[in-house]
């Protein structure tokens, strides 16, 4: 026990480490705020859909040359994002089938795009590294690290101001709109901000794992709280924990960051459902 | 002067015409239930008068001092509500939201008035509870304390007895009644013609036999027996 605090706290006088630690809390907070309100929408996989959609456009990016791929890659994520939250309201366009179709679909031609033009002489390395998430998050530049904490203020100032017409959208799109609440002009600000933050999640864990940032926090939370207030604190609060702990035991036992991360929040999901069940028992 | 007149309306969706050439008018204080079978466009007609769909042609215009975002609705539940972590209060409150316009928060008279109309139909009580845990009763009558917070002028329900069991039925249409008294205009949705024939003041029956008038020419022209 002593020596593992005794290696963290070595870790810790790294700067690389502090970095790290901080970028994955607020990435970890952003989407956890966006996921109580997807997790209800039905949208619990678009996190999914997504980040493959981002993986595909970065495979095209590289295959152009650009270095600064965002330029590309977060357009194109964000057209797709809207794309995908006015299918959902469609009753006649499956959302469902439209969001599988481009998420295998970008999942496909990315890997293709990667196989055919990549000039890297480590491919698989490289393609797993961006479905897995890589260790870029321990090489952060500052200036990432500055996107990241820009980015996190205005989804949280965003969460905050927005918050009780988020509720009353989320819970009644009709009523909303009926009573004079621009319900489409949100869904189109929170389908823009869900994409950018999923394109910056990405880095944390990969575009494979990018929804369990999304969705489980919010799904342990409602097994236990029974008000959105509630539901969305805990679940941000369950945020950061547990990528906190997820990435300082990636770092004591040397495993791969996203998966670990991950992990944790299956643990947590785990507790929180049996906490959930024992309350309604008693 | 009427609340809400629709002048020569046709409704429909992808390109099929439900209704045609409809005009009516509903005046302050009034009971209109509209009734008709399955697909004569009953719930189209609602959402646009509700501004939620726009008509083929036509217009739904209000007047008598009543604006287009002072319309209650009490919609059919829907299944994103059915484990929505929500207490009671949260939900009644967000029924003040057209008041708020870009203020990020409920003001004291807001919260208050949430309060009161939580009073007003018994569900005081029940302002801590979640909403997916409740009766069906006991949520209509939360969903009716949100429309009330968002107008105290005209209210727009959508079989608002669907699913509820014959007490619980009951108690909504006497509730709707006392709104009614209290001044309050009623537009409701409905499959059951005795309970329209009971409490409405007006009929608008959608279909192949289309109707527009009062309860008594209605019950005159089916010969009493609806």
């Amino acid at each position: 026990m002593i020596a593992i605090i005794d290696k963290l706290v070595e870790f810790f006088q790294y700067e690389f480490v502090q970095y790290a630690m901080l970028v994955g809390v607020l990435i970890s907070l952003s989407s956890a705020l966006l996921g109580v309100t997807l997790v209800l929408k039905r949208f619990s996989f678009i996190g999914d859909g997504l980040s493959h959609v981002a993986f595909g456009t970065m495979a095209i990016a590289g295959a152009l040359g650009l270095v600064a791929n965002l330029i590309l890659v977060l357009p194109v994520t964000i057209v797709c994002s809207i794309f995908l939250m006015k299918t959902g309201q469609n009753a006649k366009i499956k959302g469902d089938a439209a969001l599988a179709m481009l998420s295998v679909g970008s999942l496909g031609i990315g890997y293709l795009v990667m196989n055919m033009f990549s000039k890297s002489s480590n491919l698989s390395g490289d393609v797993c590294a961006t479905l897995f998430g890589s260790r870029s998050i321990l090489t952060l530049s500052h200036s990432d690290i500055w996107l990241c904490i820009i980015l996190s203020v205005l989804v949280a100032s965003m969460f905050i101001l927005f918050y009780h017409k988020i509720f009353s959208v989320t819970f009644d799109e009709d009523f909303t709109t009926a009573i004079g609440v621009r319900a489409k002009t949100y869904n189109l600000i929170f389908a823009i901000v869900i994409a950018i933050v999923i394109v910056l999640a990405m880095r944390l864990v990969g575009a494979l794992l990018v929804s369990a940032l999304v969705i489980f926090p919010a799904l342990s939370a409602m097994r236990v709280f029974k008000s959105f207030f509630s539901v969305t604190v805990c679940s941000v609060m369950l945020a950061v924990v547990c990528t906190s702990l997820g990435i300082l035991a990636s770092i004591v036992a040397e495993t791969p960051v996203g998966a670990t991360i991950v992990a944790v929040d299956v643990a947590c999901f785990v507790v929180f459902s049996l906490t959930g069940f024992v309350l309604r028992r008693g | 002067m009427p609340q809400i007149t629709c002048q020569n309306l046709t409704l429909g969706y992808e390109g099929k015409t439900v209704i045609s050439d409809l005009s009516f008018a509903v005046g302050t204080g009034d009971y209109l239930c509209i009734v008709g079978e399955n697909g004569s466009g009953k719930s189209t007609l609602m959402k646009t008068i509700l501004g939620l769909k726009a008509p083929m042609s036509g217009q739904v215009l209000t007047g008598g001092g009543l604006s287009p975002t002072e319309i209650g609705y009490l919609p059919q539940q829907t299944v994103v509500q059915k484990d929505f972590p929500a207490s009671v209060r949260e939900v009644v409150r967000s029924g003040c939201l057209n008041r708020c316009g870009i203020r990020p928060f409920y003001s004291r008279a807001e919260k208050q008035m949430a309060e009161e109309n939580m009073k007003k139909l018994d569900i005081a009580n029940l302002a801590r509870r979640c909403y997916r845990e409740l009766s069906g009763g006991q949520q209509q009558r939360v969903l009716l304390a949100r429309a009330l917070c968002a107008t105290g002028k005209i209210l727009l329900l959508d079989e608002p007895v669907a699913g509820l069991d014959p007490k619980a039925t009951a108690d909504m249409y006497e509730l709707i009644e006392t709104l009614n008294n209290g001044g309050i205009t009623i537009i409701m949705i409905s499959h059951d013609i005795n309970a329209a024939t009971k409490y409405a003041s007006h009929i608008l029956h959608l279909g192949a036999a289309f109707f527009f008038g009062t309860k008594l020419d209605y019950l005159d022209r089916s010969g009493g027996c609806a």
